[in-house]
């Protein structure tokens, strides 16, 4: 699709193209390659239209839709959209149908969007290649043999397949970044707490955070305006209106101080891709030629990060997936009694890698193994965020790859979980210290599929992130 | 070194958990979840008794609303998605446990 | 504990000494719900007050009740605790009633610790903690006989899920059945009288579950408790706690040890049965409720708090005690009802405090309606000269509940006046006439038959002749 989201709003305002045209065309688009790439769980096209036409109406009656007017959004799955089944691409769910919005999707049809369907993903967002969803794998429409990355792989693929101009995607460990990677968009998380998750079906609760896929860090930041700020009804929501991080994509990155984390660029942890780390020294260059000031720096903590890592998600995410019982919504198999009822459906309605983590969950909770742990794990997350405010008392940004290798095989990972997770590296130690990152296409590798670089910021550093991230952006030929 | 789960110990979690688990997914689980525990050797093996463990990574006070009413569900709505219900209830095969 | 001998509990065999701790729910009287803006309220139709949140739907999340911090504080205040910094907690097991298969509650740092509460006797018992948690919801058992063990099924209303609760923990400091009734009772009454919940045992909105264990008198150790549920009220709770004791002694006397487990109380068989062994379930995974962020009251939070307190049940009671000059316990029923107010004021108006309490007490259950304190205390001193009878009094006090006015006028409405002994001393005559076997016996001292003769007079005057004057008259007789 050769228009970016904000030309698309811009043409609707003005009255120049008109919604429902815009959505046809992205249903055509969908039509002739989501049964290859297969990045819905479902697409909603009706709704689509007739949302277009209320907007259309809106243009017409001379009132503004807002920002994102007319602009065809993907969601994740696991997003509640109500009377609309939200499945999390699990069997557990069967088609529940939420009798209520998630904030960010009201926030988007506040902005003027148009949902126009709800994107695969790694069941309960456990995954980093959207192979684990019930309903069959995402591929990368780069290259339908590999994977598009998870567990956000459905929206990544939306928006790189032209299926949408943008996407939401929740990202926990990497979720959004690292599919954006492997898709060649741009993925966003923001800052915890920048963005609600009212409504967002929990898989660690403390790692959290909802954010954009687009084209362009531009259209990312239009995105991420429209979602973000303070929402009254998740208490971990930070009590701030949105940070107009718009207005500052142009300011460039002169006088800017930039580290490239050592750790996770051939400098500690192993399995960085040789083509991955190249493209992060490019991007090195061209912001220190941009007039930024570079240097390699270390945050030692951050080799720690997965482990804490795949402790804290598991703990969260088996208490968070306990409500799935078969007793008020979703799926049940029938037992003799209750408790042999939860137990039927739990087994029949979960898939693996959801068992497996609630089970590893289960034990890092349970007693005698907590301080060990859970609680070890929180306090190593401690060090990271201690390890994050000594470099950036150095630097403004930190670089990083976002992903340790380029798109793989599909089924290359599926049998070994742990050199699975390992995907995640780069990503983690940004959820666990709740800082905002941004993953921004830069190029490819040396298989030609793309490769990101991920820009890292501190505690409520959006407005600095996405300002490096623009500035990189116009660095590419 | 031992291995940080037994296979007693998945089944143990796996009833906490509410799964069953055939004979084989014991065994692999126990061996998978085992990998993931060997990774964790290189943190049990930290020092961190003086560092505070971080629940939230922003930090956040007193967090309250109004205690003002606000509409309900329509119970039809919400009954509509219930496996099986019954007068205006949630319908469950008997309950084994003690009453709570 | 004093250096005085140790209080027995009587129902216990002889060198046994109870050990009773208990745990108190209490809902919160909160408009809304722990987490959420739907209705705090007891019986409404099932499931018309649920929403996302405290439904657990996916995706939803807790946003806590201000005013429910607020009340858990003045709670803790009353219970003369310390009012600390906390965190909510998620513990962890699979319930249908429970929406989430997880409650959200304060675990190792709870709002309220190390607190005390006083009994009318004077007996203290110490509060371990006071937290805030919320409830769940409530299952119906259906089929079979209704009960748990032989339902078919179980219908599920989640119109109590998440509403707000405190859980008061006593320490083990309760020695007997009395005292655990008592403080019960106080619980209730400090509950009502800072307005934070209606404590009622029958609504479920205050329920008592007793940790038991004995132990040989003299030791200090803490053997194997049992925790009692299910039980419904006051009375059985004295019931469940002497029925647990005695089956601990029972089982210590043939050598065996009880089991530490959750024991359910059957009222209607009088006894406690095991639940079901529950090994797994023990294991709750406790760990800091990420939705949620750490409560930290600010010290002026806090003194704002105390300031507003409304006096308490026990300084109530030392206080009327002493303008009636009586013991505290005895006017523990009158501040109960919230009625020691009306009572301080007719005693400053110049009653009798013994008319006062015992009246209110006795004929003022159902409330004072009309009655004002100058009305009270007008009344109280024309039962005080004898110019009304008890009898006279009770009715005239009646009205005066019903319609206010002037207990003067309205005794003489009744014809009400003091009976002159002339008349009485006829009917006397007329009765040791007609009765002279009876008056013999009374004149020879059997004061068995005095009922007998204050009967009849009673009847011949339809009560309106004062049982004092005519006691004074018949000893005069029978003297003479």
């Amino acid at each position: 699709m050769a228009t970016t989201a904000l030309e698309v709003a811009s043409a609707v305002r003005a009255g120049e193209r008109s919604a429902r045209a815009v959505v046809e065309e992205h249903l055509a688009v969908i039509g002739e390659r989501e049964a290859e790439v297969h990045a819905f769980n479902l697409v909603m096209a009706d709704e689509a239209r007739e949302r277009a036409d209320a907007v259309d109406a809106a243009v017409a009656a001379g009132s503004d839709p807002g920002p994102l007017a007319g602009v065809p959004v993907a969601l994740k799955d696991n997003m509640c959209t109500r009377g609309v089944p939200t499945t999390c691409s699990s069997r557990i769910l069967a088609q529940w149908r939420p009798p209520y919005d998630a904030t960010t999707v009201e926030r988007l049809t506040a902005a003027g969007a148009v949902i126009i369907g709800k994107t695969n993903l790694d069941e309960f967002a456990m995954g980093s290649s959207t192979e684990n969803s019930a309903f069959g794998p995402t591929k990368n429409p780069h290259d339908t043999s590999r994977v598009p990355g998870g567990s956000s792989g459905g929206s990544a693929a939306a928006v790189a397949a032209g299926f949408a101009p943008l996407a939401l995607g929740s990202d926990t460990g990497g979720s959004v970044r690292q599919p954006a990677a492997l898709c060649g968009v741009v993925g966003v998380k923001p800052t915890y707490g920048a963005v609600s998750r009212y409504g967002l079906l929990a898989f660690a609760s403390s790692l959290d955070q909802i954010g954009p896929f687009a084209h362009t860090v531009a259209d990312a930041a239009t995105l991420y305006e429209a979602i973000a700020g303070h929402d009254p009804r998740d208490s971990t929501s930070i009590p701030e209106p949105a940070a107009p991080v718009s207005s500052w994509l142009d300011d460039g990155v002169d006088g800017m101080r930039v580290g490239v984390i050592s750790e996770l660029s051939g400098g500690g942890i192993e399995g960085i891709a040789s083509d991955v780390q190249a493209r992060v020294r490019v991007a090195a260059d061209a912001l220190a030629a941009a007039g930024a000031t570079v240097e390699e720096t270390s945050v030692p903590s951050v080799i720690y990060g997965l482990t804490a890592y795949y402790l804290i998600a598991p703990a969260e995410a088996s208490s968070n997936l306990a409500r799935y019982d078969g007793v008020r919504y979703g799926l049940r198999v029938d037992g003799p009694n209750t408790e042999a009822m939860n137990v039927a459906t739990r087994t029949a309605g979960f898939g693996d890698e959801v068992k497996r983590r609630i089970m590893l969950g289960t034990y890092a909770l349970s007693a005698g193994y907590y301080d060990a742990y859970y609680g070890k794990a929180q306090r190593v997350r401690t060090l990271i965020i201690d390890d994050f405010a000594a470099a950036y008392e150095k630097y403004d940004v930190l670089l990083s790859p976002t992903s340790p290798t380029t798109a793989f095989e599909l089924g290359a990972k599926v049998a070994d979980p742990m050199t699975m997770y390992v995907n995640d590296v780069c990503t983690i130690p940004s959820n666990l210290a709740g800082h905002p990152a941004i993953s921004v296409p830069y190029g490819v590798g040396d298989d030609g599929l793309p490769v990101g670089v991920q820009v890292l910021a501190p505690l409520m550093g959006d407005v600095t992130m996405f300002r490096v991230a623009a500035a990189l952006e116009r660095s590419l030929p | 070194m031992s291995s940080p789960i037994s296979r007693d110990d998945v089944a143990h979690v796996a009833r906490l958990a509410r799964l069953e688990l055939t004979p084989d997914e014991l065994d692999r689980f126990t061996g998978q979840l085992a990998a993931v525990l060997d990774h964790a050797a290189d943190v049990e093996a930290l020092d961190v008794t003086d560092v505070e463990p971080t629940h939230h990574p922003y930090p956040l006070r007193n967090v309250q609303r109004a205690d003002v009413v606000v509409p309900s569900c329509d119970r039809d709505e919400v009954l509509a998605e219930a496996p099986a219900s019954e007068d205006g209830r949630f319908r469950v095969p008997p309950v084994l446990g003690e009453e709570a | 504990m004093t250096d005085t001998a140790p209080v027995v509990e009587p129902t216990l065999p002889d060198g046994w000494e109870l050990v009773v701790g208990l745990e108190v729910h209490c809902e919160l009287s909160t408009a809304t719900k722990l987490f959420c803006g739907c209705r705090n309220r007891f019986g409404d139709d099932p499931n018309t007050n649920v929403c996302p949140v405290c439904l657990g739907l996916p995706g939803s999340l807790p946003v806590l009740n201000g005013s429910a911090v607020d009340y858990a504080m003045r709670l803790g205040l009353a219970l003369n605790c310390t009012v600390n910094p906390a965190v909510f907690a998620r513990k962890n097991y699979f319930y249908p009633d429970m929406p989430k298969d997880y409650q959200v509650t304060q675990y190792d740092l709870p709002t309220s610790t190390d607190g005390h509460l006083e009994l009318p006797d004077g007996t203290v018992v110490g509060i371990e903690r006071a937290h805030i948690e919320e409830d769940t919801g409530k299952s119906t058992h259906v089929g079979g006989s209704g009960r748990i063990h032989d339902a078919t099924h179980s219908l599920v209303d989640y119109n109590r899920a998440g509403i707000p609760l405190v859980e008061i923990v006593s320490r083990p400091d309760i020695r007997t059945v009395e005292s655990a009734r008592a403080y019960a009772s106080e619980l209730r009454a400090i509950l009502t009288s800072i307005d934070v919940s209606d404590a009622k045992m029958e609504e479920g909105s205050m329920r008592v579950d007793a940790n038991v264990s004995v132990r040989p008198i003299g030791s200090d150790e803490l053997r194997t408790r049992c925790e009692v549920k299910n039980i419904n009220s006051i009375r059985s709770l004295g019931r469940a706690i002497e029925y647990e004791a005695n089956r601990h002694i029972d089982l210590y006397d043939s050598g065996q040890t009880p089991r530490q487990e959750t024991r359910h109380w059957d009222e209607a068989n009088g006894r406690s049965t095991s639940g079901r062994s529950k090994e797994d379930s023990e294991d709750y995974r406790y760990f800091p409720e990420p939705d949620l962020v750490p409560l930290d009251p600010t010290g002026a939070q806090v003194d704002a708090i105390a300031e507003a307190m409304p006096p308490l049940p026990s300084a109530r009671r030392h206080a009327l005690a002493d303008a009636a000059g009586l013991e505290a316990g005895s006017v523990a029923l009158v501040v109960e009802r919230g009625q020691d107010e009306l009572a301080l004021a007719a005693i400053s108006a110049g009653a009798d405090g013994g008319i006062v309490i015992k009246h209110l007490e006795n004929n003022l259950a159902d409330g004072t309606g009309e009655l004002t304190a100058e009305s009270f205390a007008a009344l109280a001193a024309m039962e005080a000269d004898g110019r009304l009878s008890a009898t006279q009094a009770k009715t005239v006090l009646t009205d005066l509940v019903a319609s206010g006015g002037d207990p003067t006028s309205i005794a003489a409405a009744h014809g009400f006046e003091a009976m002159d002994t002339g008349e009485l001393d006829a009917i006397l005559d007329r009765l040791i006439a007609d009765n002279p076997d009876e008056w013999g016996r009374f004149v020879d001292g059997d004061r068995k038959v005095q009922g007998f003769f204050v009967g009849q007079i009673m009847k011949a005057t339809k009560g309106q002749a004062d049982g004092k004057v005519v006691n004074m008259l018949m000893q005069q007789r029978a003297a003479g």
